[in-house]
């Protein structure tokens, strides 16, 4: 065989590898450490990098300007339940929804195609974005196109910048023993079906992505709590158990989490025992995580499930003083800690 | 048949009833109590024991007298450093590795193959060794099968081997190993306190349970065959401390929808068509006689190590890392020490940056530690 | 060390069976099963490739075997505690006292 040319020894880490961008601790640790360096002074009031929340808020008078930004690469580009399209509106609505900020004012579409990408294909990804548009109640209000050399990116790069204004912020940060955790919908949809289409893993079952905006749902949640909601976030890459870490971690609290009360579809929990992965690391883009005073949260609770995308809402756990930082999943069994994934999950046979 | 019926049935093999679960644990408390001593040391040699363990919490209901070792029961972390290079090598080289998630951050001498793919190497991650055959299918390249995990895994491995239309450019290297002589070696340490073993169900599904008869003999020391439900590793867990109370050294099946006591003579009858044992390193333990399954001769046209010069010297040239010497995973697997003896546990070696296997497989015992935090009190 | 999932069998062909697992539908070689698999067999999958066909009367062995665990001790005062309807059985008796 022969030797490949510019493959030659490497010391570890000095590399970005794929772990740095599956939105665990790697991922975190290289925005601290590189990527946000110069830019981490948290001295104001305003959100912004220090944070590392899911985007920036910036007081503009007595209002809330909320900015966030996500570039999307997906493979493949069309799968079960949506296309790069609908998750580039989806993620960037929800991310500015998960900070309070529900109604969008405009939102930035910059493409970046290889050459040779299809015309038709082009057509229905942003027919998608138009549709998941509506569905937001948001418009593209700018763009940027660039196209490269076949061979230099994989079909499609979607970046979208959403700003939206809001009289009051929630960050997801802000929990506190005895607020109670809510969880809209079903986790793992949206990494189980990838997965699946990705790398033929000969699995045949309603497997689909979550995939879809959930501003209008958590509105409905913001009015219905009059100010009881403390923190959200939308458990993407890492999951539910790295969104629940990092509001644990932010908030300085203990969360303990009833297993058999979390929302997981029969299909994904079967997908998950078969793969060998856990249903807390795998990837959502429909859903949100919560947290609300407790004497607010049956009436959230109630507010959510009547919102179509938030049937299977359900109350999953508590916040306590004891064992700060931590997550902690009560099986009905015995008890354990949950952890972040690092990097992605991956098949297991052992 | 309609759907709701076949869900509700295959519901009966999930073995999950906390009230169950807590009956079988105040069983195990009040057996560890007429034993009266402690702590009562028992091993599993299962990694996927361990992730059922941990997964369902069950350490958090366990008497605390009773001390349950995780053993070497772990396939990936086993692998020695040298037969990761082989496959980093012919990764290099230009083949393209397929091979199973687990063994993708296993590290080498200088590098895993995870690091090889960050440099350029194609390394492709597959659920099934049939997906091998349909990748090599598929394209001109050289595919190679780095085939890992234990017995049970193996005879997949054997049934592809045995596949009489294979494509030309798919050659196998075979990490695979082979579980009985390892529990030997593990009841000859002197420094053992093991006095009960749990053995592993999936393993003993392809082997049968008489396997286990002539170690229980020789070394006086029962062994319990178990599943992987929470309420079979309980219930295993209750028959072997029974027998320990008992001083009773025979070996027990508490997994029979599973495990006979011949075992699956037909997947015994492929893989021994296929493979040898050989003796060879197990990391961290010992060199293991027996312990590594290779394939046969008859298969050398199979056999990347046959088809290809595998120079895996120049590896070696770059250091290796000097934490390595301070890894204590040996004495680990070997149910000597715990993670939490190790110095460099949690610190210079976590998941993301892990020094010994014991820290890269998802059922690696450091790992799991670090996870779920070992024994907390939750 | 090795994940096993047990399914239902749907369909045979040849050598290879569609289970399904809870709603999930996989194909699953029978190279390596120990005996004949039918439709409305369980199966153990392992890594694509079934390893043992379960008998169905092995399930209720597999229960029955947990219930004989749990009779043995229920002079234990703690399971008795849990399982307080259940009545102890005569061969509790020599399993002792939880003091003893």
């Amino acid at each position: 065989m022969m030797v490949r040319p510019g493959i030659g020894p490497q010391p570890r880490d000095e590399r970005v590898t794929l772990k740095h961008g599956a939105g665990g601790r790697a991922m975190r640790m290289l925005i601290e450490e590189t990527l946000a360096a110069g830019f981490l002074d948290g001295s104001t009031d305003e959100i912004g990098l220090a944070a590392l929340d899911d985007g920036a808020a910036l007081l503009i008078g007595d209002r809330w300007l909320v900015v966030t930004t996500d570039s999307h690469v997906i493979h493949p580009i069309f799968f079960p339940g949506g296309d790069i399209g609908r998750l580039a509106i989806a993620g960037t609505v929800n991310d500015l929804a998960v900070m309070g900020a529900t109604e969008v004012l405009g939102l930035t579409s910059a493409m970046v195609i290889e050459e040779g990408f299809l015309h038709s294909d082009l057509e229905r990804i942003q027919h998608s974005m138009q549709e998941a548009c509506r569905e937001a109640g948001a418009k593209i209000v700018t763009g940027d196109t660039k196209v490269m050399g076949r061979g230099e990116l994989d079909g499609i790069i979607i970046n979208t910048t959403g700003v939206a204004l809001a009289d009051a912020v929630v960050s997801d940060a802000g929990l506190s023993s005895g607020d109670r955790i809510l969880l809209t919908g079903p986790i793992g949809d949206h990494g189980i079906a990838l997965m699946a289409a990705r790398r033929g893993l000969g699995l045949e079952g309603d497997l689909r992505s979550d995939v879809a905006p959930l501003n209008g749902l958590i509105r409905r949640a913001l009015d219905t709590a009059k100010g009881a909601i403390t923190a959200m976030k939308d458990p993407t890459r890492g999951g539910l158990a790295s969104a629940l870490t990092e509001m644990a971690e932010k908030s300085q609290v203990g969360i303990v989490i009833e297993d058999a009360a979390v929302p997981v579809t029969p299909v994904v929990r079967s997908a998950a025992e078969i793969l060998g992965l856990d249903p807390f690391h795998i990837a959502n883009e429909g859903v949100a995580v919560i947290g609300v005073r407790p004497d607010a949260a049956d009436a959230v609770l109630a507010a959510v499930r009547a919102h179509s995308l938030g049937q299977s809402c359900a109350i999953i756990g508590t916040c306590t003083d004891e064992h700060p930082k931590r997550l902690i999943l009560d099986t009905g069994i015995g008890r354990r800690l949950v952890t972040e994934p690092e990097g992605e999950p991956l098949p297991r046979i052992c | 048949m309609p759907d709701e019926s076949v869900r509700t049935s295959a519901n009966e093999l999930k073995f999950r009833d906390p009230s169950q679960a807590r009956a079988l644990a105040d069983r195990l408390s009040g057996l560890c109590e007429e034993i009266a001593r402690e702590p009562i040391s028992v091993m599993h040699v299962c990694g996927t024991h361990e992730q059922a363990i941990a997964k369902y919490g069950l350490r958090t209901i366990l008497p605390k007298s009773l001390d349950l070792i995780m053993g070497p029961g772990c396939p990936v972390c086993v692998t020695d450093m040298p037969e990761v290079d082989e496959a980093v090598v012919l990764a290099e080289d230009g083949a393209l590795i397929a091979t199973y998630g687990d063994m993708l951050r296993v590290p080498g001498t200088a590098k895993s193959l995870a690091d090889a793919q960050a440099e350029g190497a194609r390394v492709e991650v597959v659920y099934s060794a049939a997906q091998a055959v349909e990748l090599a299918r598929s394209m001109q390249q050289e595919v190679v099968f780095f085939a890992s995990g234990f017995e049970t895994t193996a005879v997949a491995t054997a049934a592809i081997a045995l596949q009489d239309d294979l494509p030309p450019n798919l050659s196998i290297l075979s990490a695979h190993k082979y579980v009985p002589p390892a529990m030997e070696i593990v009841a000859q340490i002197p420094a053992t306190q093991v006095e009960g073993f749990l053995a592993a169900g999936h393993a003993a599904t392809i082997t049968g349970w008489g396997i286990f008869e002539p170690l229980a003999e020789r070394y006086k020391i029962p062994v319990v065959v178990a599943g992987f439900e929470p309420l079979d590793i309980l219930a295993g867990l209750v028959r072997l401390v029974e027998l320990v109370k008992d001083g009773t050294p025979a070996v027990d099946n508490m997994y029979p929808r599973c495990v006979t006591r011949e075992g699956n003579r037909v997947a015994q009858e492929q893989m021994w068509r296929v493979f040898r044992t050989v003796g060879g390193r197990w990391r961290g333990i010992a060199d293991v006689p027996d312990g590594n399954l290779r394939l046969r001769p008859e298969y050398a046209h199979l056999d990347a190590r046959v088809r290809f010069e595998i120079d895996i010297r120049r590896l070696w040239q770059l250091a290796p890392s000097a934490l390595a010497e301070k890894c204590i995973c040996g004495a680990i697997m070997s149910g000597l020490a715990s993670p939490s003896d190790c110095e460099l546990f949690g610190k210079e070696c976590d998941p993301e940056n892990p020094v010994g296997a014991c820290m890269v497989s998802s059922e690696g015992t450091c790992k799991i530690w670090y996870q779920y935090g070992g024994r907390p009190d939750l | 060390m090795c994940l096993g999932v047990p399914g239902r069998v749907l369909r045979v062909e040849g050598l290879i069976a569609t289970v399904d697992f809870w709603g999930l539908k996989r194909q699953v070689r029978l190279d390596v099963v120990d005996e004949p698999v039918q439709p409305g067999d369980y199966v153990l999958n392992h890594v694509g490739f079934a390893i043992r066909r379960i008998p169905a009367e092995e399930i209720q062995e597999t229960l029955s075997l947990y219930e004989e665990l749990l009779r043995a001790g229920e002079s234990d005062m703690m399971a008795a505690d849990v399982r307080g309807e259940i009545e102890a059985s005569p061969e509790s008796a020599d399993s002792g006292e939880p003091d003893a």
